[in-house]
């Protein structure tokens, strides 16, 4: 069983369970890891990337604590690593107040060096506003400088961005909204195949200091090792000073993105 | 021109036959010269036309419909041959009708795609319509569930009879408040069943984890109370009916309570009274429609085939069919019909296959479910992403057990086109 807080009451009712753990090697230490609002923003394998995260810090020699946040929830304390999905327009609306309400908590945290990984829906409410198609404008915590535009052309299909800091990293867009980024944040790469932010500036997601946020599902960090050990190692770093590697055996992933990087788009 | 469409048709029809080709050209040539074909034949029916749609199970669902029908003595023109699309009924339909173009039928049963079926309703209004699901199977085609949803409340808003709906998909319940034509019957699920039958917003309920209090839900025409090995009950008209069942897996079995409510609608408007035993006989019956959950015999041992499109009819297939005793292999292709995106994976939880393991995996995207497999801490045998060699391994190996296989829709028809070379398999024109 996943060590529980007691900060997180609604945790029992919702998540998928870890593997049982079978290292009896000592922890080097413990990662509290939280989802954001796992409830309503889950959609196109979410539960992937965290589930990726807690796996790879016990094969790094951690122990993980995944922790969830859903609307209404207490705040739970002492996070070390913060991973958020998309979700439907409806599940977006449903978030969108207890998110405002969470602007100061998040801010800070980014603020502070707190990795953090969100993905499609959650990238946009990280950016100023999402204004759709209609006019209407949601707006978003504005911890990045970005704006999103609802349009009526969907962005469908596989996904290779090539990363200064990453290499290349695969996936698959799904979504309307496009968005552009402002001087406040670096994209996270530019695309080599499909399309990323919007169809004009052949950019794909944003970089913001330990902050991630991509478009691409898959799901992402599965098929991507090297983002998810940069947010692993972010945060063992900022609580331990220091990460000592184990050595996850990548050979899956590695096969499954050759493979993936030759389908269609 | 009217009067030379069909026999035209038929002959596009029977030329693209003798050619080797698909049904989608006569219908297309039909739909040029003849717009209003299949309107103007398809309105001749006595009972009218019935929609079949939905995510998952429309196949197995019509063919039930269709079997129920017939077996109260009805004459029923169906899509059989899988072309869920327009075109591929007004092919069918040529198919079926003399060369004057009149339909021996006494109602269609059609089996439509979610997108297909909004532009066949608004050419023909369905007397009836059955719809099944709104469930996460390839968002990369619809966009979103929602979207999907849509298009379901677009089919009952055409229909003018009544409108079949599944009482524990939200989405799909939902569409009954924003109706006020048609007649609205449910078909729904002993409560104890419910926890089995995860939906995409409960998906990830822990396992066993408590239903959260449902609001209240209308009365259902016919109720699937419970599940056994080789039988049902069923409740409808106050009374709970035991019945011996040759479909396997939970959810065939509760859109058989769908069929059973569609065709107890369809035979009532008779006014002649409608068999009873005939319809628990006939559903008894019911085989699963191709691919769905069937089983071969290979080198004497059993082959089991379960196709798999969505994160919720994996769940169902891990659930209904027990990894123990049995080898496994999955095969995982990402063509369009398929769905290209491979997030779907990460939403399915693979507990079930830890004490076994997973002895072979193939398809075009192999490695992505055994990376998936790592994750879950499930072990793999063998990986080969070409189906073929894949599968003569799989059955070569498997210690003398009997054999499943869980597959994505196209590496079903790979597999199947592989295994009619060694076994008898039905093959579907
Ligand atoms: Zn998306």
């Amino acid at each position: 069983m996943t060590p529980r807080s007691p900060e997180t009451p609604h945790e029992l009712s919702f998540g998928h369970e870890l593997p049982p753990e079978d290292s009896a090697a000592p922890s080097k230490g413990t990662i509290r890891v939280l989802q954001l609002y796992p409830r309503d923003m889950n959609i196109y394998g979410d539960w992937g990337n965290a589930l990726v995260l807690a796996q790879r810090l016990r094969w790094h020699g951690y122990t993980p604590e995944l922790l969830e946040y859903n609307v209404g929830d207490p705040f739970p304390a002492d996070v070390d690593l913060i991973v958020g999905g998309g979700g439907q327009d409806s599940g977006q609306l449903v978030i969108q107040d207890d998110l405002l309400s969470r602007e100061s908590t998040l801010k800070q945290m980014a603020d502070d060096g707190t990795p953090m990984l969100v993905i499609c829906g959650l990238y946009q409410l990280f950016g100023k506003f999402f204004k759709t198609r209609l006019g209407s404008v949601l707006p978003g915590i504005g911890i990045l400088d970005v704006e999103t535009h609802g349009t009526d052309e969907r962005l469908i299909g596989n996904v290779t961005v090539s990363s200064p800091e990453f290499g290349s990293i695969l996936g698959y867009e799904n979504h309307s909204g496009q968005t552009t980024l402002g001087p406040g944040v670096e994209p996270l790469g530019t695309t080599a195949k499909g399309t990323g932010n919007n169809s004009t500036d052949g950019q794909e997601g944003a970089r913001y200091r330990n902050i991630v946020a991509s478009y691409l599902h898959g799901s992402l960090l599965p098929k991507n090792p090297a983002l998810a050990d940069f947010l692993i190692r972010t945060a063992v770093e900022r609580k331990y000073g220091s990460f000592t590697p184990g050595t996850p055996d990548d050979s899956y992933a590695v096969l499954a993105r050759e493979h993936a990087a030759r389908r269609p788009r | 021109m009217l009067y030379f469409s069909v026999p035209l048709g038929k002959f596009v029809r029977r030329v693209s036959r003798l050619r080797g080709g698909g049904s989608a050209l006569p219908g297309l040539v039909v739909e040029k010269i003849d717009p209003d074909f299949m309107r103007r034949t398809l309105s001749t029916l006595p009972l009218g036309v019935a929609v079949v749609s939905g995510t998952n199970g429309k196949t197995t669902t019509t063919k039930m419909v269709v079997e129920l029908l017939e077996s109260q003595g009805l004459k029923v023109f169906t899509n059989r041959t899988g072309s869920n699309f327009t075109r591929g009924v007004a092919a069918a339909l040529l198919g079926e009708v003399d060369w004057r173009g009149r339909l021996d039928a006494d109602v269609a049963v059609l089996e439509l795609d979610e997108a297909h079926a909004v532009h066949f309703v608004n050419k023909v209004p369905p007397r009836y319509s059955l719809l099944l699901n709104v469930l996460r199977d390839q968002l990369d085609r619809f966009g979103e569930i929602d979207k999907t949803a849509e298009l379901l409340q677009h089919i009952a808003s055409r229909t003018t009879g009544t409108v079949v709906l599944n009482r524990e998909d939200p989405r799909v319940a939902r569409i009954a408040q924003t109706l006020d034509g048609p007649e609205v019957l449910y078909f729904g699920l002993d409560d104890s069943l419910l926890s089995t039958f995860p939906n995409d917003d409960d998906m990830r309920a822990a396992p066993g984890s408590p239903v959260p209090a449902a609001p209240a839900r209308p009365a259902a025409d016919v109720v699937l109370r419970r599940v056994g090995a080789d039988d049902a009950d069923f409740e409808y008209d106050g009374a709970t009916v035991t019945t011996g069942m040759k479909l396997r897996g939970v959810y065939n079995i509760f859109n058989a309570a769908a069929a059973l409510t569609l065709a107890r609608g369809v035979a009532g408007a008779r006014g002649t009274g409608t068999d009873q035993a005939g319809l628990l006989t006939a559903l008894s019956k019911v085989a699963p429609a191709f691919g769905r959950g069937e089983s071969l015999v290979v080198d004497g041992l059993p082959l089991e085939l379960v196709l798999v499109k969505n994160p919720s009819g994996f769940r169902l297939g891990l659930k209904s069919f027990p990894a123990a005793g049995y080898a496994t292999m999955i095969a995982i292709n990402d063509n369009y019909a398929d769905g290209r995106d491979m997030s779907w994976l990460w939403d399915v939880e693979f507990d079930t296959l830890r004490d076994g393991g997973v002895d072979q995996l193939t398809g075009s995207r192999a490695y992505d479910m055994a990376l998936r497999l790592q994750y879950d801490d499930v072990a793999i045998g063998a990986v080969d992403t070409e189906i073929a060699p894949a599968l003569a391994a799989f059955i070569r190996g498997g210690e003398g057990k009997p054999k499943r296989i869980f597959c994505t829709y196209t590496a079903m028809l790979a597999i199947r086109r592989e295994l009619s070379k060694i076994t008898t398999v039905e093959v579907v024109s």
